[in-house]
């Protein structure tokens, strides 16, 4: 009885000191991750406030070699804005009326259900086939590599994710809502442009800006698409400077001037990336109070 | 005039339903349009090629002779990499999250992981570069060649010049982007478990852990699994933050983990904009093929599998 018990109490010592460890690791895992997060961000900031300079804002990107400081990524930083601008501009909209057909037309359909599994799947694929695709549709078209081609390759990005939080936040409108509005007569298309889409404009909004943050970061579908240049220009057409590009190009580069630059631009990104997920973040919980 | 308006009302909701249905059938013909527009632009490859470009060890751009061996290799052990690190530090953050975390600490906490997935790819892949690269090949890359330099096989896993470009470190670098999307699924998937299950194990007295890995793990798994592929099919794709750190080298058949080599995305977005139209560009189009079918089947994997679980979540509510 008594060497039963010395058993029992090793046993329970065993698994008391296993659980132990099993929270020490878990723990550490979370710090595993934490330290990441602190390690790029300090680097990101530190280096990239270092290189930042008034020149960098306002001037086009320099020759390879030069003094470091003369030149910046103002071209880059134009062509980004109004790549991201028109992709935004064009991606959105389709995005919410696929959202609202999910929601509000179709929800339990087969048409639907579709939908939803092939937009999951372009919401996580990967963003350089969309680059090949858009290169195959219109650079190959048109025979140049454009901002145009960069836009629709970002809007592609862009319906994915509109796609997903549209019908998210639509699905949280009580139909209460909804049915008050029919009952009163009013039309679908008013129900849904007037009430429902207005009582989840938070959420909506939440997802234009995720969107918008995570195609100011793209790379990949922008390298064949846009291409790069090195000159100040505020059209569409032909080759387009913009900052992702850019910095890949000149941190691969052995130029100390442009290495510079590419930190200075790693730095935007990541301060603009960021601060719209923040942003994001706090919108959406002011829609949850 | 009453009429008249209604008809207009009609006509709007005419409109507008057409105008919603077109869009969301514009995801499906999108799905469409890459696949065919894949197939179109690699079909000389795959014509001169066919399925022997996969294990065709060859990347001649003068000589026009291509094959995948090298790429899809780098993307495949890169991808392992990432995993191996990532689905046991995620696991533990989503234990953290769900069963230790103080609720005051679970919210901060959470957003900071979820923050590792905002960071764009191209930070990662300059930080990579320029900061983690270095101290990879001086503290682990270095040790590990003097110490196993004259072991015959894993010599030949350590070997190279030591500048921390390679399949380990862009493996590590994948596996700090994949954490946050496997973490948070898997947190989700943990807080679904029902509590009443969780309470009657520790009320039998189970520790912490034997309640995670008896109890929510058994309950959870297709949910976890789907979780693991959703972060392989994020891993397999990625681009930039491989494209900056693995070195690029599509002749390499070393073994070594610290050797430049090369992926498939890393490939494109080196090659693609420079290739000749002709074979050369159909070979990388060919690759962009390989890349979207195996990220895809993973994909629908993760999809079926996290839906097996709603579905089983239902039945049993």
């Amino acid at each position: 009885m008594k060497r039963h018990d010395a058993d029992k109490t090793a046993l329970f010592a065993r698994r008391k000191r296993f659980n132990r460890l099993a929270i020490a690791l878990s723990m550490g895992a979370m710090l595993f991750g934490l330290f990441w997060l602190a390690w790029i961000l300090w680097e990101t900031v530190s280096i990239g406030l270092s290189s930042l300079s008034v020149a960098m804002l306002t001037e086009s990107m320099p020759p390879p070699d030069e003094a470091i400081g003369t030149g910046g990524l103002a071209n880059a930083m134009m062509g980004s804005f109004m790549m991201v601008a028109l992709a935004t501009f064009v991606g959105t909209p389709i995005g919410i009326l696929s959202g609202v057909y999910l929601a509000e037309y179709d929800p339990n359909g087969k048409l639907s259900a579709s939908v939803r599994f092939v937009n999951d799947l372009l919401l996580s694929a990967p963003s350089i086939i969309i680059g090949l695709f858009v290169y195959a549709l219109i650079v190959v078209q048109f025979k140049e590599f454009s901002g145009w081609a960069g836009a629709a390759a970002l809007a592609l990005i862009v319906i994915p994710i509109t796609i997903r939080t549209t019908e998210n936040v639509l699905a949280l409108v009580p139909d209460g809502l909804r049915e008050a509005a029919y009952a009163l007569g009013t039309p679908k298309w008013k129900v849904i442009t007037r009430i429902t889409l207005v009582a989840a404009r938070a959420g909506v909004l939440t997802g234009i800006l995720l969107a918008v943050a995570r195609i100011s970061g793209e790379t990949a579908p922008l390298l064949f698409t846009a291409l790069n240049n090195q000159f100040w220009q505020a059209s569409l057409s032909g080759p387009l400077a913009n900052l992702p590009v850019t910095i890949l190009q000149f941190a691969m580069s052995p130029y100390e001037n442009w290495q510079q630059l590419a930190w200075g631009g790693v730095f935007l990104i990541t301060l603009a990336v960021l601060g719209l997920n923040v942003l994001a973040r706090a919108l959406s919980r002011e829609k949850l109070k | 005039m009453r009429l008249n308006l209604n008809i207009s009302n009609a006509f709007a909701d005419r409109l507008f339903s057409l105008a919603a249905r077109g869009s969301a059938l514009l995801t499906l013909v999108l799905l469409l349009g890459i696949i065919v527009s894949l197939v179109m632009g690699a079909w000389p490859a795959i014509r001169e090629y066919g399925p022997g470009f996969l294990t065709h060890d060859a990347w001649d751009p003068v000589r026009e002779d291509f094959g995948g061996r090298v790429m899809i290799h780098g993307t495949l052990a890169t991808s392992f990499i990432a995993l191996l690190i990532a689905v046991p530090v995620s696991f533990g953050i989503a234990l953290f999250l769900t069963e230790l975390s103080p609720a005051w600490l679970k919210r901060p906490l959470g957003t900071a992981i979820e923050l590792l997935a905002a960071v764009p790819s191209i930070v990662y892949g300059m930080w990579g570069l320029m900061v983690f690269g270095p101290v990879l090949a001086q503290y682990v890359q270095q040790p590990m060649q003097s110490l196993l330099g004259d072991v015959p096989f894993l010599g030949a896993l350590v070997s190279g010049p030591p500048v921390g470009i390679g399949i380990l470190s862009a493996g590590i670098i994948l596996s700090i982007m994949v954490i946050p999307f496997i973490a948070s699924v898997m947190r989700d998937v943990f807080e679904v478990t029902p509590p009443l299950l969780k309470e009657s194990a520790y009320g039998l007295g189970a520790t912490t852990w034997e309640v995670v890995w008896r109890v929510v793990l058994p309950y959870t798994k297709t949910g976890v699994l789907g979780g693991i592929m959703l972060g392989l099919g994020r891993a397999l794709g990625e681009t930039m933050a491989v494209t900056f750190v693995i070195g690029n080298m599509s002749q390499s058949s070393s073994l070594s983990l610290f050797e430049p080599a090369n992926s498939i995305t890393s490939a494109l977005a080196n090659e693609f904009a420079e290739a000749a139209p002709g074979l050369h560009q159909a070979s990388l189009i060919y690759l962009g093929l390989v890349l979207f079918l195996i990220t895809f089947t993973v994909l629908i994997c993760s999809k079926l599998l996290l839906m097996r679980l709603k579905k089983g979540e239902g039945r049993r509510a």
